[in-house]
């Protein structure tokens, strides 16, 4: 960006001139900048309420300040710890399960010779993937309904005894992995697909003419070749550890499952919109975002570290 | 001798691989298939378990029920109004932003994307969006569904990339020699040149405007402007099915609740049907659109 250096490729032009000379770009971006002003960069001004007791009169400026009054009731409140847990755990064991099952799949896709069975494999994988949570959270309670439900049938008879799933703490996990790996494990295959796509054919050529099989190939030239993209999307999924689908949560959520399925976003849903306590769902919100941030921090470290890869 | 035990075992690795996708791909689609051929067989033989492979007893009264419901009719409608609608701006703001900070030249080029990029990651949460969004009136109105979301920054960095990697500078500059103007050469060369690259973000953008529902759960407090998914959310998480639906039916409490179940099998298809026969229609541009996003610099 050093002016010398601009200095030697164009015929020096004042600042105000090159702006002038882009204007039309400016114009396209305008829409944008402004909605991003108002609608990303207001509401962040705004989260100053979690230190403040909001109220509609004062707005987000003028509202007295309380300070970490708002922090301290929800480290105080006996289900706090809970809903930490409960985030942390769901997101771990999300990315646990979901994460290696693409990988694997987007390998043996690759390895189809059949292009028309290979094209057909991929548009039904993807298809779930196209369905809203809501419908999805819909199919789940009545498959798991403990009568004529399809997989409680397919339980009973191997022997399971009727149980109510949705309603159960200690399935909720379960059921909330299970069925993101029915619905994105496919969709999750694209990025791995399009990096093995590149792969140089005649590496492949060559390995044939040493002899190596099918599983020595995929084991030695294209699994190396995934390497990369596959740092970065763990690094990517960690470093999103706290921010776990909130949609599904809150859908597949009964008042008896709560032991598992409250997590922080439900509960800032809960408090903000339903019980109107702006400032302290507010807080909680930022709690979790300062969290994510900080390991988001951490984790790119890591990753500079490691590969020279940075993607924040 | 040792050419052919290569070759052997080549094909058995086929024949394996492909026998285990085909598995796979049956798993993946039965639930979706069983939901169908339950919708139009009479529940009591789908609560039986008789109904796996076929449909047994074929009726459409779910579906007749489905569509005399108002909240269904209107859901949809709305739904269509807002993907649209919500589309046509989302994807205007992202190729209109993703090719004026692809311009190498263009000042300011550094900072307008760290603009952007700051909001991919930090936000100012639930709350005060909302109090942003009511301040500035647009509650109960369409563009609450729209314009808060505001710009993808995701998908502006894989335009980006795509105008940049994808249309030579070359063509730029010989418009430029034609004295086309800047704004002439985006319409005429750029937008043309970037067809395949929209139509994944039209899609991206379309299905997630069809699917949204907790955008109009949270600004939406006019039940007659509900999306479809609002309208399910009823019939298929709160399991209420209202007074229409259930109307002129004889029969107890038991009958009642079968046709309950037949109508969220109903509801299930009609919600679901549009994206999944729109996605395989751009599906040979996914990797395109993952490729380009994932060489961001």
């Amino acid at each position: 960006m050093g002016k010398e250096q601009t200095a030697v490729a164009v015929p020096k032009q004042s600042l105000g001139k090159r702006v002038m000379k882009h204007w039309e770009f400016y114009v396209l971006l305008l829409p944008g900048i402004i909605l991003t002003i108002i609608y990303k960069y207001w509401p962040i001004y705004g989260v100053q309420i979690a230190f403040r007791d909001y109220n509609a009169m004062d707005g987000f400026f003028g509202s007295e300040w309380v300070g970490l009054e708002w922090f301290r009731r929800f480290f105080t409140n006996f289900n706090s710890a809970r809903m930490i847990r409960n985030t942390v755990l769901l997101s771990f064991y999300s990315i646990l399960w979901t994460f290696p099952i693409p990988i694997i799949l987007a390998l043996l896709i690759n390895q189809v010779k059949q292009k028309k069975f290979q094209r057909v494999s991929q548009t039904v994988l993807y298809a779930p993937h196209f369905i809203s949570v809501m419908i999805l959270c819909g199919m789940l309670r009545i498959f798991l309904s403990p009568y004529g439900g399809l997989i409680s049938m397919i339980a009973q008879a191997f022997g399971a005894p009727p149980t109510n799933y949705i309603d159960s703490a200690s399935a909720f996990r379960t059921i909330y992995i299970a069925s993101s790996i029915w619905q994105d494990a496919g969709w999750g295959t694209i990025i791995y697909m399009a990096t093995l796509s590149s792969v140089d054919a005649s590496l492949h050529e060559a390995a044939k003419v040493d002899g190596a099989n099918a599983f020595q190939r995929m084991l030695h030239i294209d699994i190396p070749e995934l390497v990369p993209v596959i740092v970065i999307q763990l690094i990517m999924s960690f470093g999103n550890l706290m921010n776990v689908g909130f949609e599904k949560a809150y859908l597949l959520q009964t008042s008896l499952n709560k032991e598992t399925s409250e997590i922080i976003a439900t509960y800032v849903y809960e408090q903000g919109m339903l019980r109107a306590m702006y400032s302290f769902s507010t807080a909680v919100g930022l709690f979790n975002t300062v969290v994510n941030i900080i390991l988001l921090i951490v984790v790119n470290k890591i990753c500079n570290k490691l590969s020279n890869v940075s993607f924040i | 001798m040792k050419r052919e035990r290569r070759i052997s075992s080549d094909k058995l690795f086929d024949i394996c691989n492909v026998a285990f996708l085909a598995i796979l791909v049956v798993i993946v689609a039965y639930p979706l298939y069983y939901v169908l051929i339950a919708s139009i067989s009479n529940p009591y033989e789908v609560y039986a378990g008789k109904t796996f492979l076929l449909p047994s007893q074929i009726t459409f009264e779910g579906y007749r029920r489905v569509f005399r419901e108002q909240a269904i009719a209107k859901g949809y409608l709305n739904s269509i109004y807002y993907t649209v609608l919500g589309t046509f701006v989302s994807v205007a703001l992202i190729i209109t932003t993703g090719y004026a900070v692809s311009k190498p030249t263009l000042p300011f080029r550094r900072a307008i994307m760290v603009f952007y990029v700051i909001t991919m990651y930090f936000g100012g949460g639930l709350i005060p969006t909302y109090l942003v969004v009511s301040k500035t009136g647009l509650l109960n109105s369409v563009w609450s569904l729209i314009l808060p979301g505001g710009v993808a920054v995701y998908n502006v960095i894989v335009a980006r990339t795509y105008f940049e990697t994808s249309i030579p500078e070359e063509l730029y500059e010989a418009a430029g020699i034609d004295g086309s103007s800047n704004l002439g050469t985006f319409f005429k060369i750029a937008l043309p040149l970037a067809k395949p690259i929209m139509a994944v973000m039209v899609i991206f953008t379309m299905v997630a405007y069809w699917n949204d529902w907790f955008t109009a759960l949270i600004y939406m407090t006019n039940k007659d402007r509900y999306p479809l998914q609002l309208a399910l959310r009823q019939i298929l998480i709160q399991s209420q099915a209202t007074a229409t639906m259930m109307g002129n039916m004889d029969g107890g409490y038991a009958e009642a609740n079968k046709i309950t179940e037949l109508i969220k099998f109903a509801s299930i298809v009609v919600g679901a049907v549009p994206m999944l026969i729109a996605y395989p229609f751009v599906q040979k541009y996914f990797e395109k659109g993952f490729m380009a996003g994932a060489v961001k610099g």
